[in-house]
């Protein structure tokens, strides 16, 4: 481990060096002033809080503030968000800004880079502070990466003691925050101090730009790491008021994975100690007022689940039908409906429109590919969609009960979904109201036909033979 | 009333309404066939049920999946592992091919079913159509009266509910509609004598054979049926044009199955039919003989046709009795062979023999099953000599033979449901008949009044002024197209009593207050059977066997649901082509299940491979490991009911694996598992069940549950308490400890000291048996 280390250290001292002999007007003309970040480790989706007090240190007043991160760590970046706060420390108000992904032609080693849109320029000397939060998912690596049943979980954590930035950081305090007490190790970068679950970088003054300095905790986390690797919800809008919701979950334990035996004994006689790491039930979080739900998966009924409703929210507790020990899946469905008129809105332009929540409802999961199809009335037009983040979307048809034309599915896809992203969407489209009575109309006259027919066989004599005179008259 | 066109007018309106209020009960039958099969759905969930009919699920998933052609070709490699089974030609197709064509017609009209729904729907869809089918015949042997009686008590009738509860999805389904209605069309022929109904007799016989093995019942029968029409002097060309075109297409038909083939002439379970076939050409033959000569030439020729025709006939019999029994099984199959001797199975084939629904009923199983018709049927065997027709005589022979078999397989009582139905269906009716006249005849006097029940009396009367005259034309109808035929038959039916009854009412009225006590009892004997039907099917019939409740002293529900638990398991978390081995009765559900690739199953064809299984279950750990690790065996699955007491676990079948496995392999003894003949796992236990592999990998630690390894279901602590397992390690327990999972264990790798020190070892200890076991065991 420590030749591990120093290898990285001295390939990170080596781009740095590199590094630094790069500058860009660019990014000169701001400066960090104070930067604090906090990182919390305690679930398996990595938090990362960090205010910044930036200030402007050219002439021309700055639009934009901008973000680096180390290309390993964008990959798992499943969100970022930015907020400017204004006002002094008893009314401070927080205002969100607009964060976008950017490439920079002389981008050093790789490094990815985030623009924060500042809603006012700051002018030369102002100084500006932002919080930006986010967030890491799959970032913790299980060390060992195969554990036995009585084992406690322990991951590595890897970053860097710097705050890696494109601007001179004047002063800067890291905090990491593990689960539990126990930390195996971590790498000192003076000055390192660790207390209880907190362990302290920094503070740490006139960094230059691109610092870096690789760091690694490993630590015990037996945090459910559930993560869905596939979760495909459905939407499907009836205009006979109801909503129905299927998802299809992949659900997978990307922790340490389960070597060996399981011992049934074991896990039940003693569960403080025995798969730790394991867990066997999850929590759904679904809008108020729902009903019909069901769990299941493809063998049948999965009885082992508690629906708790009241008029805010109903929450589902739903067990897997056996605990999920590392590196195990299973795979289930739930389904439910709401009431229509909770969700579907008409807006002015005499178009409907749908306000539903992205994102998966089981707390504290991730979400590798999430897909949500918007099943929209048969002879519905026009649809368009608003998500406040960036979506892959396509349309394709369905047939459903009895349709003639097919129904228009919006499908909507997104990588790497984490709970943050539970937030309201739109699918705007024009129905005709009249559509809704087509189908029981098509029964209707399917069977007035039926009978018609019946009736003309009855009536019609095809015999060749014809009977006796005295049964014509019936 | 008395003239005659508005009397006619009159009693059509009457059949007019008889005939739609006929009409709407059929249709209620209908509804209540199918709802009363339901209650599984409704307490427990739309899933499919047991053992087969997860096989029969599977494959109506390919069917779905890959075609038709596919399905035909289908070489199944995840079952029965390392030889496969060829599906498409080993498996009566008629179930699969009817769900996945109403599956395919409800996709087509964008209705998004899923196969599994279908699948659980398709047998009480069928138990109606079974009710309506029973409707058909019986009133083609007693009329409409017997006919709506017969449906309404097939409709709910305990035999057949356990059978077709929703979820059930199993062959018999669909296999009792299809028995049903080859018999009402054989009568509706024999009644008729249309090619047109002998055409579809022909079609309804090759439904039964797609679906059922028990078309053997029908193919016999019939020939039974006709014989005794002969010998007791019915033949009429009616049988004739009923029989002959029903073996020669039903013959040609059942061969196009892939799993009847050439069975179809070539064993002797079809022989009877070809004999009849023979016979009735004979006499035939010798009617028209006798039609075309004078009495005396006749003689003559009857001598001569039998003085050659017995030489010829000994000469072919004799070739055929030589050809039948060269074959061992002299031309039977085993499991009809156990028919005929219901002692066979259980002295050479255990494996038949280990089925329990193989096993002969006991009496309060016939109460259960078919309740108070066990009483009626009697009575309706009684009717029906009165007068005995062609048809009565059918189904007075159908009851005789179904009463036999069900005696001797539990299973058939499924083929006695149906005869005691219309048996009693028609007891009913006829009693209610006798009853109810009595009152009419009666009531009138009684009250002074002719106006009492007007509308009754008058039509009677007039249906009696104009019996002369109808009679005849009845006679015409028979030319006449179906469809219309079919009212005036009904018109027949009920102007013969009615025309009787003029003649006999005189003679068999009752006193007014016994009929209708008689009436009140009958009424309440029905009610009775209605809540014992009720009873059997919510309570008795409808768990689905793979998921267990049990009541808390509270009130509440506990759901024991470790099968698919570990199911789920073993589909999620091991590999596509795993192996896993099991005792066969869970190899059906594996696959269909968990999707992984079993030894054997519970289409038990191969004696040799469960043999197998058996032997390595009933073997030391380290012989067991070699014969699983021989067949490539990465998992092996044991049920355990032990911690829960759940009866059927493999613990309690263990002795069928040891007797069919040492079927097999001698080295395997019966004796050496019991001690002085009884069969115990407690610390009298015999060392060679304590060391079996099944013993251990059942009780694998299950001393550390509750400190003593109390098994609730034998009800005693276990013999052997701790021990640990070498080469297997266990690798998944469901929540109540009733499927247990283990992997083989990688085998060790070979230190250079110790190998020659073992290899010494076991050469002097354990050589023999070993080599014998090797030598025997067939993947070696």
């Amino acid at each position: 481990m420590e030749a591990l280390l120093g290898a990285r250290l001295t390939l990170a001292l080596s781009i740095f060096a590199f590094l630094s002999l790069l500058t860009t007007s660019f990014s000169q003309q701001i400066q960090i002033l104070n930067a604090e970040r906090r990182i919390d480790l305690t679930s398996h989706i990595v938090k990362v809080f960090l205010t910044l007090k930036v200030e402007n240190t050219g002439t021309a007043p700055a639009n934009e503030v901008l973000l680096a991160f180390p290309p390993t760590q964008v990959d798992h970046l499943a969100v970022v968000k930015a907020k400017a706060a204004t006002g002094r420390r008893k009314k401070r108000t927080y205002i969100t800004l607009d964060v976008k992904p950017t490439e920079l032609p002389d981008a050093p080693n790789g490094a990815k880079y985030f623009i924060i849109s500042l809603l006012n320029p700051l002018n030369s000397g102002e100084t500006a502070t932002l919080e930006v939060l986010y967030m890491l998912t799959h970032s913790l690596e299980p060390f060992p990466a195969e554990i036995s049943q009585s084992e406690p979980q322990l991951v590595y954590y890897h970053d860097s003691a710097i705050i890696l930035s494109p601007y001179l950081i004047k002063q800067q305090t890291t905090f990491i925050k593990t689960p539990t007490s126990k930390v195996e190790s971590f790498t000192r970068v003076e000055p390192t101090n660790r207390v209880s679950t907190e362990l302290k970088y920094g503070p740490y003054e006139d960094r230059t730009p691109y610092s870096f300095s690789p760091i690694i905790v490993h630590f015990e986390n037996n945090n459910p790491f559930a993560v869905v690797e596939e979760l495909v919800r459905e939407v499907e809008i009836s205009h006979w008021g109801n909503l129905q919701i299927t998802e299809h979950y992949k659900l997978v334990h990307a922790g340490a994975r389960h070597k060996g035996v399981f011992s049934r004994v074991e896990y039940q006689s003693r569960p403080s100690h025995s798969g730790i790491s394991s867990f066997k039930h999850l929590l759904a979080r679904l809008p108020p007022r729902v009903h019909s739900v069901y769990y299941r998966d493809e063998i049948g009924n999965i009885s082992s689940s508690h629906l708790r409703t009241d008029y805010r929210k109903s929450e589902l507790e739903i067990e897997p039908r056996y605990p999920l020990f590392g590196g195990w899946k299973a795979t289930f469905v739930i389904g439910y409906g709401l009431p229509l008129q909770d969700f579907l809105f008409e807006s002015s332009d005499g178009k409907r429109y749908l306000n539903f929540s992205f994102g998966c409802p089981l707390a504290e999961t991730v979400v590798d590919k999430l897909t949500i199809k918007v099943v929209l009335p048969e002879g519905s037009k026009d649809p368009s969609i608003v998500v406040p983040f960036p979506v892959e979307q396509h349309l394709e048809t369905k047939y459903s009960y009895l349709d003639v034309v097919g129904r228009t599915v919006l499908v909507l896809e997104k990588k790497n979904v984490v709970p943050e992203h539970n937030s309201p969407f739109q699918v705007y489209y024009t129905f005709n109201q009249m559509f809704v009575l087509a189908e029981p109309l098509m029964l209707v006259s399917a069977f007035f036909f039926f009978f018609v027919a019946c009736v003309a066989y009855l009536h019609i004599d095809l015999s060749i033979h014809k009977p006796s005179q005295h049964f014509a008259k019936f | 009333m008395a003239d005659p066109e508005n009397a006619m007018g009159a009693t059509t309106l009457r059949y007019a309404f008889g005939n739609v209020l006929s009409f709407f009960i059929l249709l209620l039958i209908g509804v209540l066939a199918f709802s009363i099969r339901l209650f599984s759905v409704i307490k427990y969930e739309s899933v499919i049920h047991e053992f087969d009919p997860y096989f029969n699920y599977r494959v109506t998933q390919f069917l779905t999946k890959n075609g038709i052609y596919d399905f035909w070709n289908w070489f199944d490699d995840r079952t029965w592992y390392p030889l496969g089974r060829v599906i498409g030609g080993t498996v009566y197709p008629g179930l699969t091919l009817t769900a996945g064509t109403l599956w395919w017609i409800l996709n087509s009209l964008n209705v998004p079913l899923s196969v599994e729904t279908v699948c659980v729907f398709t047998a009480p869809i069928f138990s109606a159509f079974a009710s309506w089918a029973t409707y058909l015949l019986t009133k083609e042997v007693k009329g409409a009266g017997a006919g709506l009686t017969a449906a309404a008590l097939l409709a709910m009738v305990p035999s057949y509910i356990s059978r077709s509860v929703a979820g059930s999805y199993d062959n018999e389904a669909v296999a009792i509609f299809a028995l049903i209605f080859t018999f009402y069309l054989y009568i509706k022929t024999l009644n008729t004598g249309s090619l047109f109904y002998a055409t579809l007799n022909a079609l309804a016989y090759f439904y039964m054979v797609c679906s059922w093995g028990g078309y053997t019942f029908i193919i016999n029968l019939i020939p039974m049926h006709v014989l005794l029409c002969i010998v007791t002097g019915r033949y009429s060309s009616r049988l004739y044009i009923a029989y002959a075109p029903f073996v020669v297409l039903g013959t040609l038909l059942a061969a196009l199955v892939p799993v009847v083939g050439f069975n179809a002439v070539m064993t002797s379970e079809h022989f009877a039919s070809f004999l009849v076939f023979i016979i009735i050409h004979v006499v035939a033959f010798v009617y028209y003989i006798k039609g075309i000569l004078s009495p005396k030439m006749f003689k003559v020729a009857v001598m001569l046709v039998i003085s050659v025709g017995l030489a010829v006939c000994c000469a072919v019999m004799a070739i055929l009795i030589a050809l039948v029994a060269s074959s061992p099984t002299k031309g039977w199959s085993g499991r009809s062979l156990s028919l005929l001797d219901p002692t066979y199975a259980s002295k050479y084939i255990p494996i038949i023999a280990s089925v329990s629904e193989h096993q002969p009923p006991t009496w309060p199983s016939y109460f259960m099953d078919i309740n108070v018709l066990a009483f009626l049927v009697p009575a309706g065997i009684i009717a029906c000599f009165l007068p005995l027709s062609d048809a009565s005589s059918f189904v007075v022979l159908y009851i005789v033979t179904s009463v036999y078999f069900s005696g001797v397989m539990v299973r058939l009582m499924l083929v006695l449901a149906p005869a005691a139905c219309i048996m009693s269906g028609i007891a009913l009716s006829e009693a209610f008949h006798v009853f109810t006249r009595s009152i009419k005849f009666q009531l009138p006097g009684l009250l002074g009044s002719s106006q009492v029940d007007s509308g009754d009396a008058s039509s009677s009367t007039v249906v009696a002024q104009n019996d002369a005259g109808k009679v005849e034309k009845t006679e015409d109808t028979a030319k006449e197209r179906p469809s219309k035929k079919n009212k005036k038959k009904e018109k027949e039916i009920v102007d013969k009593p009615s025309l009787k009854t003029k003649i006999e009412k005189r003679l068999l009225v009752l006193p007014l207050e016994a009929s209708i006590f008689a009436i009140l009892l009958l009424v309440l004997l029905g009610a009775f059977y209605v809540v014992h039907c009720v009873w059997a099917a919510a309570e008795a019939y409808s768990a689905p066997s793979i998921v267990l409740t049990s009541h808390s002293p509270d009130g509440g529900l506990h759901v024991f649901d470790d099968f698919r638990e570990a199911y789920a398991w073993l589909s999620h978390n091991t590999e596509v082509d795993d192996k896993v081995a099991s005792w066969w009765d869970y190899g059906y559900q594996t696959t269909a299940m968990a999707n992984r690739t079993v030894i054997v199953d519970n289409n038990t064809w191969n004696n040799t491979h469960i043999a197998t299984v058996g032997t390595a279950m009933s073997s030391p750990e380290k012989a067991a490991w070699e014969i699983f690790n021989s067949l490539d065996v990465k998992y092996v699955l044991v049920v355990f009911g032990g911690l829960v007491g759940y009866p059927s676990d493999d613990i309690n079948k263990f002795l069928w694996m040891v007797r069919i496995g040492g079927g097999v392999f001698p080295h395997i003894k019966e004796p050496d598992y019991l001690r002085d003949g009884h069969y115990r796992i407690d610390s009298q236990a015999t060392p060679t069940m304590l060391n079996c592999l099944m013993y251990k990998l059942s009780y694998y630690r299950f001393v550390e549950t509750d400190g003593k390894g109390f098994d609730r279901v034998r009800r005693t602590e276990i013999g052997k308490k701790h021990f640990k397992l070498t080469h297997f390690e266990e690798v998944f327990t469901t929540h109540h400890w009733m499927v247990r999972i283990y992997k083989l264990k990688p085998p060790k790798n070979r230190i250079r000291g110790k190998a020659k020190k073992l290899k010494s070892k076991t050469s002097t200890t354990t050589s023999t048996k070993r080599s014998g076991a090797n030598k025997r065991n067939p993947w070696h």
